[in-house]
């Protein structure tokens, strides 16, 4: 080949050449130990390669020889930044299994501390994306809140990160004196800082120019990819396991009012004075990613809210756990169920003995994470942890 | 050494000679304690090297304690509070000892002399920049009528120790990091430049002594007040100041979240805190020549010392207290003045995301040069058309209203006056305000005659 003919020459005699450069596993935008294998000419990425694993600790197997409720605190740490949201799909697809129906007083508790959970992990994304783009101060703004729920849930299981709360047939305890006064006052305390975030970020020119048009996923690709939550319903697709799940799931939230938060006719549902898209962003992009879930956080407090009056009308206790010991009927299960990173699902197989014979656990982040490659194909170099950050992952979930 | 009536006049002379025509110290060694002549004006070179690298280490400390501090209460948290008792005042010696304690690591892959050299380039030319940096009247180590040339030229210095940082330290992330920090404090010092050239242009000096004390008076006569486009160059100046020290939204250097640190990725110990040091004071330089160049120097918005008759008179030829004291308030003023500068720049950090690189050089070339350049020729054509200005509000020194407006005798002012009577549109009746000048085209107003222009020594020295 005639060196005219190489498309690496630019022009006379310089070659420009293409670098390949680890991001991560020790980065700090990796979201934890993701590791980026970026293939790069100058700024621009030519191609993106994520590798797992590094978080890998056999929770599947280790499932496989403990009974439902001792696998409990393993589900808390695959996504631990929504640990409720992991204990309620690991307690329904058991209860799923064995039929148990866990009483009024309990489903209304279960909705309220995963609702809760998903906003503090939607706050987590938001201010990490917030650090991503270089804003540092979000971040702390956001924790500042996410502390606030972090204290609910330390009242209430004495956890404030692993709460093994939520177990097959009930919970761990009922709620103590005075929460419900708390989480509502708390709610009232979320409420006007949420303008603070639109103001700091989905705003902001910068992060406008840094997000918008950034990391286009179409609607189509995400389907193909298995992409799921905020991610996927970002991409304009209407989907939300709690609407669109299975009956198991969806009872859960008979009775409540939610609008999915999609785009629908260039409008997403909101009854906030929030933002609206600016004219530079794609559906799909990083922007609307972000958007989704900073709007999640509203309806997620909505859903609290009604949450805590129904569960505050509720007679009847909360469930009882089952037995270490309880006898598992033969046979399998799966359920899927909507984590705020998109849609947790859980496989059990059982031979009628106390202990499963296989658990599988099905990972939102890992179909998100798989769709890296093909957003950062092109892109630039400070565009990388834009994506990766807008897919919002967890390792620990990936990896298991 | 010929000293002309036109202080602006390129005066041959070296630096020796400068830091000794100008040391006020000395001349109070030499007046008030008697001392020989060599021997003070050797100790008086010593006290302004001590002065200036003790200043600008201090603020340099000072600064990165703020920044935490600023940082802390941006973020609705407390920052340091015990280190030292109140307020974690010992935080950065604390970091300081922690820093030099640390191992000072090279890795396999560097070239060991360029990784060592780099943050000694980076840092000392940072500080050298100082040397032309008045404090106040007269209060500068070394008095020169390119002042402002100078410190451009030497802060943009820094830029080769950070290339070299990134170049020697053989990992991909610095050198992603060096490339684009030169890719754009490169680009940066275009419109920097031509920034800076427009309050030149209109003092129609280079001596930052000099363009300070023709702001001299209320605040009105500060240049950014002297017709609208210094206005808005000032704020294109801000920008660029901030992108040329690399500070966020342009801190793609070391822009955390994407190169891990930069350039400074394998740094560490005490060479990664000269780094750390040489961005914190340029960042002061920056906001100093601001304050300079915009805000008037250390004379403040309301001319109290002029009031007082404490302020050196033109023509003073020895060391007064009350001079002294008007100084050393000017002093304070003047670094008031570019400390609220430099936490402007905290609260911008604390505040925004980071821009992209295309972005970064996008604004440059696209937005921040040209309108650099428009508010140039509209500065040049306000000058040269004489129009009204800001500066006309208020009296300027208390020795009456316009003593200040005599014609300030500058060879390019001149010739903008000469080109102005030429222009068409031009009558023979003075435009207005112009009454109390007696060129057309000097819109700003100049010490009246007689006023030092220079250092007041350089002025007191006469003709030799």
């Amino acid at each position: 080949m005639s060196i005219i003919n190489d498309p690496r020459v630019v022009e006379f005699n310089i070659r420009t050449d293409e670098m390949l450069i680890n991001m991560g596993p020790q980065h700090p935008s990796t979201h934890g130990v993701l590791r980026l294998v970026l293939r790069t000419d100058g700024e621009v990425v030519l191609g993106a390669a994520p590798h797992i694993g590094y978080l890998h600790r056999c929770a599947e197997k280790i499932g496989e020889n403990l009974a439902p409720r001792q696998w409990v605190p393993y589900t808390d740490r695959m996504d631990y930044l929504a640990s409720m949201n992991m204990n309620l799909g690991w307690a329904l697809v058991v209860e799923k299994l064995l039929q148990l129906e866990v009483p009024e007083k309990g489903r209304h508790l279960r909705v309220l501390v995963a609702e809760l959970n998903r906003i503090a992990s939607h706050l987590v994304a938001m201010g990490t994306y917030g650090l991503d783009l270089g804003s540092f101060t979000p971040f702390l703004y956001a924790f500042r809140e996410r502390e606030k729920i972090l204290d609910l849930f330390e009242q209430v299981c004495g956890a404030r990160l692993t709460y093994s709360y939520i177990v097959p047939g009930g919970v761990t305890g009922d709620l103590p004196q005075g929460w419900l006064q708390n989480c509502a006052q708390f709610l009232q305390e979320l409420e006007p800082v949420v303008d603070d975030y639109h103001a700091l970020l989905t705003s902001n020119a910068i992060f406008i120019k840094r997000t918008a048009g950034v990391g286009v996923l179409p609607g189509e690709m995400a389907v193909n990819y298995g992409c799921t939550g905020p991610v996927l319903r970002g991409s304009g697709i209407d989907q939300d396991l709690r609407r669109d799940g299975e009956p198991w799931y969806t009872s859960l939230y008979d009775g409540y009012q939610f609008a999915v938060i999609v785009q629908k006719e260039g409008h997403y549902p909101q009854d906030h004075d929030y933002p609206a898209v600016p004219a530079e962003a794609v559906l799909g992009d990083c922007w609307h990613r972000f958007y989704v879930r900073m709007l999640e956080v509203v309806q997620s407090m909505d859903i609290v809210r009604q949450a805590l009056d129904k569960y505050a009308a509720a007679a009847g206790d909360c469930g009882t756990p089952i037995k270490l010991n309880h006898k598992l009927p033969p046979g399998e299960a799966y359920l899927e169920t909507e984590a705020p990173k998109g849609q947790m699902g859980f496989y059990l197989v059982t031979d009628g003995s106390a202990i499963p014979w296989r658990v599988r656990a099905r990972s939102s982040c890992f179909a998100n994470v798989s769709v890296t490659s093909e957003l950062c194909r092109g892109c630039l170099l400070a565009d990388v942890p834009a994506i990766v950050g807008s897919l919002d992952i967890v390792l620990g979930e990936i990896d298991r | 050494m010929v000293r002309e009536r036109f202080p602006d006049q390129v005066r041959y002379a070296s630096c020796v000679e400068h830091v000794i025509e100008s040391a006020a110290v000395a001349e109070f060694l030499v007046h008030t304690l008697s001392l020989p002549a060599p021997l003070a004006y050797l100790l008086a070179a010593l006290i302004h090297c001590g002065f200036i690298l003790g200043l600008v280490a201090a603020g340099a400390v000072v600064f990165i304690w703020a920044e935490r501090k600023v940082s802390g209460r941006i973020q609705d948290r407390l920052g340091p509070t015990r280190t030292g008792g109140k307020f974690g005042w010992l935080q950065s010696p604390a970091d300081g000892i922690k820093v030099l304690a640390k191992e000072d690591l090279i890795p396999r892959a560097a070239d060991r002399l360029l990784f060592r050299a780099a943050p000694y380039v980076s840092f000392s030319s940072s500080f050298t920049a100082y040397l032309a940096l008045p404090f106040a009247d007269g209060w500068v180590a070394f008095d020169t009528n390119v002042a402002v040339f100078f410190i451009l030229a030497v802060l943009g210095l820094e830029v080769f120790g950070v290339i070299l940082a990134g170049y020697a330290s053989g990992s991909k992330w610095s050198l992603f990091g060096a490339m684009r920090e030169a890719a754009q404090v490169v680009s940066y010092e275009v419109p920097l430049g031509i920034c800076v050239v427009i309050p030149v242009l209109l003092t129609g000096t280079m001596n930052l002594t000099t363009i300070a004390n023709m702001q001299a008076g209320w605040c009105s006569n500060w240049l950014i007040f002297h017709d609208p486009f210094t206005f808005a160059v000032f704020w294109i100046y801000a920008t660029c100041a901030l992108a040329s020290v690399n500070r966020a939204p342009f801190d793609l250097a070391e822009a955390e979240s994407e190169l891990v640190a930069g350039f400074m990725t394998e740094y560490s110990g005490m060479r990664w805190s000269l780094f750390f040091m040489a961005e914190y004071s340029s960042m002061l330089l920056v906001s100093c020549l601001a304050v300079i160049l915009f805000f008037g120097g250390w004379h403040g918005p309301i001319p109290v010392f002029d009031w007082l008759g404490w302020a050196y008179p033109g023509g003073a030829s020895s060391w007064q207290l009350t001079g002294f004291l008007a100084n050393l308030a000017g002093c304070v003023n003047f670094i008031t003045k570019a400390v609220i500068g430099v936490t402007v720049m905290l609260w911008i950090r604390w505040t925004l995301p980071r821009l992209r690189i295309d972005q970064v050089m996008t604004m440059c070339l696209k937005y921040c040069v040209p309108l650099a350049a428009i508010c140039f020729i509209g500065a040049l054509w306000w000058q040269v058309a004489g129009w009204w200005s800001p500066n006309h509000w208020l009296p300027l020194r208390p020795d009456g209203p316009g003593g200040m407006r005599e014609t300030w005798v500058v060879a390019p002012e001149a010739a903008c006056g000469e080109v102005a009577r030429r222009l068409p549109w031009a009558d023979s009746a003075p435009p207005h305000g112009a009454a109390r000048r007696t060129l057309p085209g000097c819109g700003l107003a100049g010490p009246p005659a007689g006023w030092r222009t220079g250092s007041p020594a350089a002025a007191r020295g006469g003709v030799q």
